[in-house]
């Protein structure tokens, strides 16, 4: 008897199931899941300061954050990696990590789209890491090409984003300057007022050490799902709000913490970088 | 076995030289082999599947190593710092004399049966040959330059478009074809023909002096734990009681933040020790019997100090004068003439 009342259920659910995606078949059918027939993703990271737009070297207008503290940004560039969707019934599509890896930089516009294929679908969920994988970080020197390349951009100030001493990579870069850096050892003895964060830390090649790779996963049903099709270029806007660095849960003064590299204080900062990303609309 | 071939391949080449003056046909007679492993040696670490060591690839390395444009300024090669005269170290110089007059904070290792290293750096960091170059080409004491500059340099080079095409099949200059060629150098710096190693393989009826073999003996009994034999270390890092520099160099803890590693550094070979002086990472004894006189004395309880150094609740390791004798005439068994002498290894 129960069992009768359970099936009359599925079976009105299923009929409705049907009637639904009958409608909305007319104006916007929802692709068959296949791995096979791709179009093209993107995700825009737009970086943002708090209330308003980025902007480098801004030494005319600057920011403050909730410290108070006033500063202008001269830096900043993060990798983006391991990019995957999921639909609304929990199929999940990783894209190839060969064509996953990103690094966007605040001073190239023309970086802030991560441009992948995936199978036509919509997709509720889109999930990546904010850094470059343990994985590729111990991986040969064949592996490491493109923006993975340890020569690519060069020297750290102007842009290499590769740690040799500790072979890694640097996974989020932000530097700027505020007149509350001190001019000494502990901030900056060059008198520039600089202030300086490059976090990484992939968690140990041999033995585990800290690990800064943070994967964020972004609910899209709110602001808007991806509806992935071949004619089409569907762009998840992402904010990615900087200010969060300061701003975040792990909140910090700049006067406090003026340089923070490889230490175990990147890791209070690491969790603010999970905060920075919020999806505001979708393009299809 | 090694010492065998690298004999024939040095008569080879002198034949070749002889030769090419009247007939140039003749150097195809050359023959490269490649790394071979000393029979007395354990199996390398390294993944020469991905890097097989090949000739070209070996002379475009040994052409690199020596090459000053890796440098800021053209100035300083690898080999400024690793000179095949002091097995492949800065033999003199407490720490690295690099670009500039710059004076680095540690000593220059030597380039040494490196096939068998887990770790590199004396405060590791790096676990990969093909990425430890990086290190030194970037470190502004060292030679303060950067990759992409130094490929751009190697580009207009006519010389490395040749040896480059040799070596890979195409002119591309890349950075994994860079790393990988200064590791097919660095790879064949193998030195595994010292007497102990004759004596170990019973070549030419090698044997032990009384005294060497007395030091053996008592190398195997208190040295032996951490210096494993046939290389000499078991590539570990340890606080090995030193006291603490004036600029607080606490070695392997900077690269993992471990507590627990605060103060060590790599256990170094034991090899060529008559070439390689000063000793130490930062190459505060200037002679062995300095450091024999550390271990014997001068050992402090600084944070992680290895516990082969507190036996029985006393700190070092107890040497008398005659033990101090016998080991440092069995340590004298560990040079190898023939690895400094190579002229394959060096600046051609």
């Amino acid at each position: 008897m129960i069992k009768n009342i359970k099936l009359t259920y599925l079976f009105i659910f299923y009929m409705g199931t049907l009637l639904i995606s009958g409608c909305s078949k007319k104006e916007d059918p929802t692709p068959e899941f296949a791995a096979s027939n791709l179009a093209p993703f993107s995700v825009e990271f737009d970086n943002i300061v708090g209330e308003r737009t980025f902007s480098l070297n801004n030494s005319t207008s600057l920011y403050t954050n909730a410290a108070g503290e006033k500063f202008s940004i001269s830096m900043l560039q993060y990798f983006i990696s391991n990019i995957k969707v999921t639909t609304a019934d929990g199929k999940e599509y990783a894209v190839p990590q060969n064509s996953s890896y990103f690094l966007i930089k605040g001073a190239d516009k023309a970086t802030r789209f991560a441009k992948v294929k995936v199978p036509e679908g919509d997709y509720t969920k889109l999930t990546f890491t904010l850094g470059v994988d343990s994985l590729r970080s111990t991986m040969g020197i064949d592996h490491r090409t493109g923006i993975l390349d340890p020569a690519s951009g060069g020297d750290h100030e102007s842009g290499g984003m590769y740690w040799g001493w500790n072979a890694g990579y640097i996974f989020f870069k932000f530097e700027g300057n505020s007149a509350v850096v001190s001019d000494d050892i502990n901030g900056d003895p060059t008198g520039k007022k600089q202030f300086k964060y490059h976090i990484g830390g992939f968690g140990g090649y041999s033995a585990p050490t800290i690990n800064n790779i943070k994967v964020i996963t972004v609910d899209l049903t709110t602001a808007g799902v991806a509806k992935v099709r071949k004619d089409r270029q569907s762009n998840v806007h992402m904010f990615v709000n900087v200010m969060k660095v300061f701003n975040g849960t792990n909140g910090f003064k700049i006067a406090e913490h003026p340089n923070v590299m490889f230490s175990d204080y990147s890791v209070n900062i690491a969790k603010n970088l999970t905060e920075l990303f919020k999806h505001d609309h979708t393009e299809n | 076995m090694s010492k065998n071939h690298w004999t024939v391949f040095f008569f080879l080449l002198l034949f070749v030289v002889a030769c090419k003056k009247d007939s140039p046909v003749v150097t195809e007679i050359e023959r490269f082999l490649g790394f071979e492993k000393p029979v007395n040696f354990p199996v390398p670490v390294y993944n020469f599947e991905a890097n097989p060591v090949t000739k070209s690839g070996f002379e475009l390395g040994r052409a690199l190593f020596y090459e000053p444009r890796l440098s800021r300024n053209n100035t300083v090669s690898c080999g400024s710092c690793h000179i095949q005269s002091a097995a492949f170290t800065q033999h003199g110089h407490d720490v690295s004399h690099g670009i500039d007059d710059r004076l680095g904070t540690r000593n220059s290792p030597p380039i040494m049966n490196l096939a068998w290293n887990k770790a590199f750096m004396w405060g590791g960091g790096v676990y990969d040959l093909d990425l430890q170059p990086i290190v030194p080409i970037t470190t502004h004491e060292e030679m303060d330059e950067n990759l992409e500059n130094v490929l751009s340099k190697i580009r207009l080079l006519p010389k490395y478009t040749r040896l480059f095409k040799a070596a890979f099949g195409t002119e591309e200059v890349s950075t994994a074809r860079f790393m990988k060629a200064l590791s097919q150098f660095m790879l064949m710096c193998i030195s595994s023909n010292s007497k102990y190693d004759k004596v170990m393989r019973k070549e030419a009826n090698a044997t032990f002096t009384a005294d060497e073999q007395a030091g053996y003996m008592l190398f195997k009994a208190k040295c032996a734990s951490c210096h494993v034999e046939p290389l000499f270390t078991d590539g570990s890092f340890r606080n090995n009681g030193l006291a603490k520099s004036p600029i607080n160099d606490q070695g392997l803890y900077t690269a993992t933040l471990k507590e627990t590693d605060r103060y060590k550094f790599k256990v170094p070979s034991l090899r060529n020790l008559q070439y390689t002086a000063p000793f130490m990472h930062d190459g505060r004894f200037l002679t062995l019997a300095g450091v024999l006189d550390h271990y014997n004395l001068e050992v402090q309880q600084t944070t992680n100090l290895d516990l082969a150094l507190q036996a029985g609740g006393k700190l070092g390791i107890a040497l008398t004068e005659t033990d101090k004798t016998t080991i440092t005439a069995f340590l004298a068994t560990l040079n190898d003439q023939e690895f400094i002498n190579n002229k394959l290894l060096s600046e051609q």
